[in-house]
């Protein structure tokens, strides 16, 4: 049978919401507070969902132990305490929360391949959340 | 079609060893979770049901019946037991929250009368948990 497993991870960074195609003026129209040249941060929490038949063996869609190595591997220590201005990923894109996880689903999906790759969901705040998958 | 959410709390041991496995290899797959002398957890249990709003009750379901059926039959059956030794589904399964999830789900399949079970979502900590749709 077909179950969706859900694992939650915290990291913290920090941003600047800029877009260097808008003017000074507009950067500060449309990003507001999150426009300061001076950046500022948010502790993320992430939720990892992936799916799969449950193995009969071990009673498991996939491994805990290996999700959390990729996870951990792949984006707490790429994301974790970081600008996120300075980051790659973030080289030509703001680092708004739905491009972070845009980011983080295309990253896990070529990194672990133990269990289908359902979701992925982005807390910014306890107020600002964002999903992204592959439809 | 309306969803509703009914969220309840249970408590339950429990270890996780495949007698098919050598113990090296239950130590190398469960990790901590293999140790025979069980450990627990205070589980959330949510379950979502769908259905058309009654036009005289307005209600996708009669919460009283839905409380009294995840009595009978989960928190009843489940809540302050050892799951392996006191559940039969887990007698020959091991009691992983994907096959909790799957076990809960069909104690409370065709139970309710008017709404449609949705989801069974099982937290067995606050960062980690499983959903089960009844997909085979």
């Amino acid at each position: 049978m077909k179950a969706h497993l859900t694992r939650r991870y915290i990291f913290s960074a920090s941003h600047r919401l800029h877009c260097d195609q808008l003017s000074e003026a507009q950067n500060r129209e449309v990003y507001g507070k999150c426009n300061n040249p001076h950046g500022h941060g948010h502790n993320y929490a992430l939720e990892v969902t992936v799916s799969g038949q449950v193995d009969a063996k071990t009673g498991m869609v996939c491994n805990l132990v290996d999700l959390d190595e990729a996870v951990r591997r792949e984006i707490l220590d790429r994301f974790d305490h970081v600008n996120l201005n300075q980051c790659a990923e973030f080289e030509s894109a703001v680092p708004t929360t739905e491009n972070l996880s845009e980011v983080i689903f295309h990253i896990l999906k070529q990194n672990f391949t133990s269990a289908h790759l359902e979701e992925v969901r982005l807390e910014e705040t306890a107020m600002n959340s964002f999903e992204y998958s592959s439809d | 079609m309306v969803y509703l959410t009914r969220k309840c709390e249970f408590s339950a041991s429990h270890y996780y060893h495949n007698p098919e496995f050598s113990e090296e290899e239950n130590r190398r797959v469960f990790g901590k979770c293999a140790n025979l002398n069980g450990h627990g957890h205070n589980y959330t249990l949510e379950v979502t049901v769908k259905g058309e709003v009654d036009p005289k009750t307005g209600f996708v379901v009669d919460l009283k019946d839905l409380k009294e059926i995840l009595n009978r039959e989960v928190l009843d059956a489940m809540d302050h037991r050892h799951l392996n030794k006191e559940v039969p589904e887990f007698r020959d399964q091991i009691p992983t929250t994907e096959n909790l999830a799957i076990a809960i789900w069909q104690r409370l399949e065709g139970k309710l009368k008017v709404a449609q079970l949705h989801r069974v979502r099982v937290y067995e900590l606050p960062d980690l948990f499983v959903d089960f749709y009844g997909e085979p």
